[in-house]
């Protein structure tokens, strides 16, 4: 929220499950949804004598987050004890990294709506392992627990407090979202909760150095909440200081079902952790030769992929982001204009808008779309060739989307060929100036904007398949009689 | 023939030779451990009817021409080692129901050696304490002496070597929980390098000092279980990846050359007169031998305890928190709710020297004291071991007394924690150096027993265990067997 008076400052703490086959410190598996318990062995269940052993797999994809935040990967990390009880909690300590995390100071660039670029600084990300779950429904007075998710990989990724709307927030959360499942280290399923977010949510007044008392929003797991619950939180503070109240350090819930935030504890109940380095691990050592092997693996990162839409597609800057907000989309970009080569800016326009309209309508992933790369190309390519107007390729395009047919199939069995015979347009130019002498007697008159009825009655008696450029030109001048 | 005083070795010389066999020994060590358990105390559980099986088949291999070095030979294990379908306690009601569905590493290799587990051996609970009076199943005495401790926390392991129940008891130490026992009940204790002996299954007190070890009538017998103890596993990230040399083959290296360091510390207040005059009298043997004594100096030493004492309780509070009446051990009847249900079970499920510790460590590591105490500890730690590595730049063993003063008197130091403490002066320094180090039996003190101690540099079990070798040569305390148990 952008306000006079006040400035909104977040900082996000991002938790996003690494992809690995097995937890972080057992070799259970991390698969989602088996019935509860039956992915949790003797070190998930935290049973005396047993030790964790670090999943080589996890360290490798902090890494490459690291190295794709621009950030320092730290040569030799700590895993640290977090210590507190609670059910869910198996070994009453979560297995965490604290003073020396794998990867440190980073930076993010988000490309805001209006075209300007802003960098969030990333603080640090470490590693640690997820806990499990609690169970209260269906049980009775008792409650259950669940430790399949305990153990599971996390990189929590700690930014700066530098973003100043929920919007820029929702930015940065897309941003980073798009990064890991480029990367592969992250599904970023969100239902499933592999990728959600805790905001450190302050105001200050403009004008002001000094941080407000923050409130840390815990577990928002879409984008939509995490706007919503930020929103909600800074109308909050300001009410309450403009009423003459302070602000709480306090971790407070979000409530999707009412939109609210309301409070979970305040500092005083806040635990002490107790961090200290486990001693059940060795420090992580990653030497310069481990990280030039993970650097190889990186693929084009989205921000590298967005500069090179732009010089070489010519695209903006909003448009190359959008593009390149997954992987997939940008394959598909690609894979349209290696068959398309004319126009990128039609091609980039087309996947944006009628391609992503209609799956977003469906509900479904680029990669389930009806219409490949190369069909979205041929539609293109009768654009261009003059074959169809660019509305009648809208119509055309809906009809290639419901048959699965190719462009030229449905331009023929629709007989939607654009009409480019100066006589056809002519003649039909003729019919409509002989049906309306009134506007015809208007417009001539003066009337400049009965042009466009003129153009819409044409098209109407084609079919809309009359060229637009040469009607245009030709209406303009039996218009003027 | 009396079966219970042969050495380990020659036990399993003659289970080779088929002079005798495994279940004949293993049913003369359970009517043993049936006649003075009730003296004793030394075992929590006692598994007969699984170890006659065990020895059955281990006999069976050994007819068939099979087996290796250790096959047949009957144990006891700590009961601190995870031990599949036996119930592990650590000696506290908190585990007293608890059955592990898993073998520790060193459970696990030994069986394969084909050894015999004929039962779990008493101690503090959760390895915490100098006398094994905090035991929930009640302290165990020493068989010199009824009336006195047998030292801990491995008390029932060290007195049942030194009754001859078992010619070898696996045992753990974390700031001298196998050399102080070994040392007050006359056997040999071997804690080896930290990371030498797999962890895994061996139910923590504090992780970065705990290491498995021996306790067994002579330093031969320890090479002989050692090598198959130790170890690297892939389940122990602390543990070793360094191959384990053959330190039986290695007990005859030559001692002439070989430099001994007395460290001044070890001398100065606080040891008894007749514990100086054994480890003296047990330097000239070594003097004899060839070896040079040299005089060095650890002047941070006298802080070993309370730094210990800061570490120890910091990872204790830690790692005993998983105890919290949800998944196994001790449960609280009818919780009125979690936190009652946290409180109750370990409230009722520890004893006090435990929940002295955890309360310690809590405090240690709180927010505001973690520099104070924790931080401060861990360099009070490195210093220690810097000076540890400074004294092996000009000497290959360092030697001295393991306890200040022969065993006390059961009670006599449980109402003050403190002096309790103090009986770990000379053997915590190892631990927070992580070095190797073992205590011999080297005389007596008003017919009890007294131990030297020995400590090398990291990894150099061989070379412990060959000096320790060569003194047992030329002496015989190893081999005194107490009263009532020839």
């Amino acid at each position: 929220m952008n306000n006079e008076t006040w400035e909104t400052v977040i900082g996000l703490e991002i938790h996003a499950q690494l992809a690995t086959k097995s937890k972080i410190f057992s070799a259970s598996a991390t698969t989602y949804g088996a019935p509860p318990n039956a992915q949790a062995n003797l070190v998930d269940l935290g049973y005396p004598g047993v030790l964790p052993v670090l999943n080589q797999a996890a360290v490798t994809m902090a890494v490459k987050f690291g190295l794709a935040v621009s950030a320092q990967v730290t040569p030799l990390s700590v895993f640290a004890r977090k210590n507190y009880f609670y059910p869910d909690l198996p070994k009453g300590y979560q297995i965490s990294q604290y003073e020396l995390p794998i990867v440190a100071r980073g930076h993010m660039d988000i490309v805001l709506e209006d075209g300007t670029t802003k960098r969030v600084g990333i603080t640090r990300a470490h590693l640690e392992e997820d806990a499990g779950k609690s169970l209260h429904e269906g049980l009775g007075a008792s409650s259950g627990i669940d430790l399949n998710r305990a153990g599971t990989p996390l990189i929590e990724i700690v930014s700066e407090p530098d973003m100043r709307s929920a919007r820029e927030a929702v930015a940065y959360m897309k941003k980073i979202h798009t990064l890991v499942r480029y990367l592969e280290i992250c599904d970023g399923n969100m239902q499933e909760g592999s990728f959600r977010c805790d905001a450190n949510v302050s105001v200050r007044r403009r004008g002001t150095e000094k941080l407000g008392t923050r409130a840390e929003i815990k577990n928002l797991n879409s984008f939509r909440f995490v706007e919503k619950a930020i929103h909600f939180e800074v109308a909050r503070q300001i009410d309450i200081i403009e009423s003459g109240g302070k602000v709480l350090q306090e971790t407070r819930l979000y409530d999707p079902d009412k939109g609210e935030t309301r409070s979970m504890r305040s500092k005083e109940e806040a635990n002490d952790y107790r961090y200290f380095p486990d001693p059940d691990l060795l420090p992580v050592a990653v030497d310069a030769a481990f990280i030039a092997s993970v650097r190889a693996t990186l693929p084009e990162l989205p921000d590298e992929k967005a500069a090179r839409y732009a010089s070489a597609f010519g695209l903006s800057a909003y448009d190359a982001a959008v593009l390149t907000a997954s992987r997939e989309l940008g394959d598909y970009f690609e894979a349209v204009v290696r068959e398309f080569r004319e126009d990128p800016k039609l091609a980039a326009n087309w996947v944006m808008g009628e391609l992503s309209a209609a799956l977003n309508r469906e509900g479904i992933e680029i990669g389930a779309s009806k219409l490949g790369p190369a069909r979205l190309a041929g539609l293109l390519r009768r654009i261009t060739d003059g074959t169809i107007s660019g509305k009648i390729a809208k119509e055309a395009f809906e009809a290639m989307w419901a048959s699965g047919e190719d462009a030229d199939a449905v331009i023929a069995s629709k007989g939607l060929t654009q009409i480019s015979d100066p006589a056809a347009i002519e003649r039909a130019i003729d019919e409509v100036m002989a049906r309306s002498p009134g506007q015809l007697a208007d417009y001539r008159a003066g009337k400049d904007k009965l042009f466009g009825y003129f153009v819409g009655q044409v098209m109407k008696a084609t079919g809309g398949k009359a060229n637009p450029a040469q009607l245009n030109e030709l209406l303009k001048k039996k218009l003027a009689g | 023939m009396s079966l219970h005083t042969l050495s380990l070795k020659r036990l399993a010389a003659g289970l080779r030779a088929r002079e005798f066999s495994s279940v004949e020994l293993t049913r003369l060590l359970l009517a043993r451990i049936e006649a003075h358990q009730p003296q004793l105390n030394a075992l929590i559980s006692q598994t007969g009817p699984s170890a006659m099986q065990a020895a059955a088949a281990a006999d069976g291999l050994l007819a068939r021409g099979g087996g290796g070095p250790l096959t047949g030979i009957p144990l006891v294990h700590k009961d601190i080692f995870c031990t599949e379908g036996v119930r592990t306690t650590c000696a506290s009601r908190m585990l007293d129901n608890f059955v592990a569905p898993y073998d520790a590493t060193v459970v696990a290799k030994l069986k394969a050696e084909g050894m015999v587990m004929l039962g779990k051996t008493n101690m503090d609970e959760f390895a915490m304490g100098s006398s094994n009076e905090t035991s929930f199943y009640g302290p165990v005495r020493n068989p010199w002496n009824l009336k006195r401790v047998p030292g801990g926390s491995s008390g029932g392991s060290a007195a049942a070597v030194a009754a001859r129940l078992a010619p070898f008891a696996s045992a753990t130490d974390t700031g001298g929980s196998i050399r102080q026992p070994a040392a007050l009940c006359g056997v040999t204790g071997f804690k080896p390098t930290y990371g030498r002996v797999s962890r895994y299954g061996m139910i923590a007190f504090a992780s970065s000092l705990d290491q498995g070890g021996t306790l067994t009538v002579s330093a031969e017998d320890a090479a002989l279980v050692l090598r198959a103890m130790a170890g690297f596993d892939p389940r122990d990230s602390t543990s070793v990846e360094q191959p384990v040399p053959d330190y039986v083959a290695g007990l005859d290296q030559p001692l002439s050359g070989m430099k001994i360091g007395l460290v001044r510390e070890f001398f100065e207040k606080g040891l008894d007169p007749d514990n100086e005059r054994c480890v003296r009298a047990a330097l000239r043997v070594y003097e004899k031998l060839g070896a040079k004594l040299l005089e060095v100096s650890l002047p941070n030493l006298a802080l070993s305890v309370p730094a210990y004492y800061v570490v120890a309780p910091a990872e204790c509070s830690s790692n005993l928190a998983r105890f919290d009446g949800v998944r196994f051990g001790h449960r609280a009847k009818d919780p009125k709710d979690l936190m009652d249900l946290y409180k109750r079970s370990r409230g009722e499920g520890f004893g006090a020297e435990v929940k002295r510790r955890i309360m310690t460590g809590t405090y240690v590591l709180s927010a505001g004291y973690y520099d104070a105490f924790y931080i401060k500890a861990q360099k009070v730690r490195r210093l220690i071991a810097n000076e540890f590595e400074q004294a092996f730049t000009q000497v290959d063993v360092l030697m001295g007394p393991t306890t200040p003063t022969a065993a006390f008197e059961l009670g006599s130091k449980t109402a003050d924690p403190i002096t309790m403490y103090l009986n770990d002066i000379y053997t915590i320094g190892a631990n927070l150096a992580g070095l190797p180090a073992m205590s011999i039996p080297c005389g007596f003190s008003q017919d009890l027993p007294l131990g030297l101690q020995l400590i090398g540099r990291h990894f150099a079990e061989g070379r412990l265990l060959s000096a320790a070798h060569a003194y047992q040569r030329e002496t015989d305390w190893h081999t005194r067997v107490p009263p009532g148990y020839e």
